[in-house]
């Protein structure tokens, strides 16, 4: 039997393209890629970044003073786009604080915070400044506790970080706890800010492109950081629910190698499996995949090879890094909730920036947009050490073409 | 609720080497006494991967292996939840300090190792499971979040489930921002369907703001307080006594859990 469906009830995205669903999908469709030359801090690399304008200017104040870092300020600013705030207090109303639970991805947390620390340490003893709040800024719980203190909930809350998996698997563990009672309700969302760990880490490994990034492309040499924040309220869908609802949902571990993906893509194409099978969806029954498409090498290659296993040649994918970068640990719900505006405009966005297919990879790449009916859609997240994460959404006049169990 | 079969255990900190050499002290029949860890070997991973592994993921290999061999299970067939409120401070601290130094040289090995989910992919490099593994944060209440979602993962998926929960203290300067006063892991192989001889029965449920139950021996209680991943004590004090209870893991601010247990 197919899983239990769960409603998409409200949701929101701030990314480099802008704060709220409307910038983004305004993006979208105009190929407007919100990349810029790496600008962050005195960051001295020679890459593309996709940085969220006037965070600096957004200061968590008064009750959530503690809070206030480059991570937090993006996850508040994201929270109040579109509503979502609001619908959050009519679900709380309706459930009880308690009984919503935030499961939110996140794979450095205010990170960026220690970095400031560090680099403040008194220079006689080597300490940090006493203003450091390793708890409300750095600790990864933090981006889940301003999450649920801003929304005052008070029911299951915990930060999922499991790299550029994080809140693709927050989907996952949300349906968890809803099925297993913990919850009625949940608001799942993923933040990821820039910072200098990452930068530099992904410089050291060679991995940060000097150009835009070129999913899928011949010439593709390595990704470009992004920061972003997406947030989603899920409900158990009710009988002749219309809205956008997740259907399935597949993970899996590659058991292959800490940072290289398996090359046959094989945890990739299981975590696809899974979803479908959750789903009672057939591979044929998906219109449209968002794929991880980070434009490195070996990634791009291991996912084609993922999704050629599982769809074979013809289902219309694409990777919408080029507008956004990669935002890590929140890229799981950013391209979570384009696959829903794909779902709710039935608009397939392309990829960006690519100019020429690699021709050693054959999956249905969209170089192009198109403007189609889209009832299932499919988002791949993939990370570090291996994790895999595949989510399934779909749309209720879908339903008439969910295979029956035989 | 559905009833989950604690069908392997471990434990690792000072004075508490191994589930089989603690379960005297848990019990009370010998006193607790703190004593320094013995170095771990991290004999499951290849040669070449050992040498680069921190203390954290020593540990946590460590602790995930005792649980999986008490159970006598094929780790390939289950699925792992690593609780850790902090991760790998070591790594932290060498990144955040290589970024001070001139041209900020970020050590390819340390952002390999700098994910949270790092002892999730060396398990299952280790063992060779597929499966589904969450990593996950919950500051002080990281093991109340762990052993909801592996809960949440037994009892949906119909699945064994590995939780592993551990904690180490920073290295200085991180240490007086995060003071924590000792090192602690646990493991707990969780079962939704009985297929090997139990030490306890587990039903797990979140609940409203309550007051965390707490350990009658200073000195464990005081262990329990100086470590985020020794607010398991309580539990595991009560499967050692093999006896029913009621203990709530719960810390400020935090979620609540309600665990009843039966022997």
């Amino acid at each position: 039997m197919a899983i239990k469906p769960v409603a998409i009830a409200a949701y929101t995205v701030t990314n480099a393209l802008g704060r709220g669903m409307t910038a983004s999908l305004a993006a979208l469709r105009q190929r407007a890629s919100g990349l810029r030359r790496c600008d962050f801090e005195d960051c001295a690399i020679d890459t593309w970044i996709g940085r969220v304008a006037g965070l600096e200017q957004e200061a968590l104040r008064g009750p959530f003073a503690a809070f206030d870092c480059r991570n937090n300020r993006l996850a508040r600013l994201a929270l109040e786009q579109d509503g979502f705030a609001a619908a959050v207090r009519d679900a709380r109303a309706r459930y009880g604080a308690e009984r919503i639970g935030v499961f939110i991805g996140s794979s450095t947390s205010g990170i960026r915070s220690t970095e400031i620390a560090y680099r403040d340490r008194d220079p006689a003893s080597g300490r940090l400044p006493a203003t450091f709040d390793y708890r409300h800024t750095h600790n990864l719980f933090s981006a889940a506790e301003l999450t649920r203190r801003w929304l005052d909930l008070h029911g299951v809350a915990f930060t999922i970080s499991t790299a550029c998996s994080s809140s693709a698997k927050a989907f996952a563990a949300a349906w968890r706890h809803l099925q297993a009672g913990f919850c009625d309700a949940a608001v799942v969302g993923g933040v990821d800010s820039l910072c200098l760990t990452i930068l530099y880490g992904f410089h050291a490994l060679g991995l940060a492109s000097s150009q835009m990034c070129r999913p899928w492309d011949a010439q593709r040499d390595g990704l470009n950081l992004g920061e972003g924040a997406g947030f989603a309220l899920l409900e158990w869908a009710k009988p002749g629910d219309d809205r956008a609802q997740l259907l399935g949902y597949g993970e899996s571990s590659d058991a292959w190698h800490m940072t290289a993906a398996h090359p046959e893509g094989v945890g990739a194409a299981q975590a696809m499996r899974d979803a479908l099978a959750r789903a009672e969806l057939n591979p044929g029954q998906v219109d449209y995949i968002n794929l991880h498409g980070t434009a490195t090498r070996l990634n791009d290659a291991a996912e084609d090879r993922a999704v050629l296993t599982v769809f074979g040649p013809d289902t219309p994918c694409s990777s919408t890094k080029g507008w956004t970068g990669h935002t890590l640990g929140a890229a799981g719900v950013t391209e979570a909730l384009f696959a829903i505006l794909s779902l709710e405009h039935g608009f397939m966005p392309g990829t960006l920036n690519t100019r020429q297919r690699d021709p050693a990879l054959g999956a249905g790449l969209l170089l192009d947009s198109q403007e189609r009916p889209v009832r299932v859609a499919l988002s791949n997240s993939f990370g570090f050490g291996g994790t895999n994460c595949c989510l399934l959404f779909g749309h209720p006049h879908a339903a008439a073409t969910r295979s029956r169990p035989s | 609720m559905s009833a989950l079969f604690v069908e392997g255990v471990s434990i690792l900190a000072p004075g508490l080497i191994g589930w089989n050499a603690s379960r005297a002290v848990l019990t009370g029949e010998r006193p607790y006494h703190a004593a320094a860890l013995p170095p771990l070997a991290a004999n499951l991973l290849p040669a070449n991967e050992r040498r680069r592994v921190t203390a954290l993921v020593k540990l946590a290999l460590h602790l995930a292996q005792e649980a999986v061999a008490m159970a006598d299970c094929d780790p390939r067939t289950v699925c792992t939840v690593f609780a850790s409120s902090g991760g790998d401070s070591e790594v932290l601290d060498q990144i955040c300090a290589a970024l001070t130094l001139p041209d900020r040289p970020v050590s390819p090995t340390y952002f390999h190792q700098s994910v949270h989910n790092t002892p999730a992919g060396y398990w299952a490099i280790a063992t060779g499971c597929a499966r589904a593994s969450t990593s996950l944060s919950a500051y002080d209440g990281s093991v109340a979040a762990g052993l909801l979602e592996a809960a949440a993962l037994a009892l949906t998926e119909a699945t064994p489930v590995l939780l592993v929960a551990c904690d180490l203290p920073p290295p200085f300067p991180l240490l007086e921002h995060r003071p924590l006063t000792a090192p602690f892991g646990m493991a707990l192989l969780l079962n939704p369907t009985a297929t090997a001889p139990r030490l306890a029965t587990l039903q797990v449920r979140p609940v409203g703001h309550r007051a965390p139950t707490t350990l009658a021996d200073p000195d464990l209680e005081a262990l329990r307080r100086g470590n985020p991943a020794a607010r398991a004590l309580p539990l595991l004090q009560t499967i050692a006594c093999a006896t029913s209870g009621r203990i709530i893991l719960a810390d400020e601010g935090e979620i609540a859990v309600n665990v009843d247990i039966e022997p």
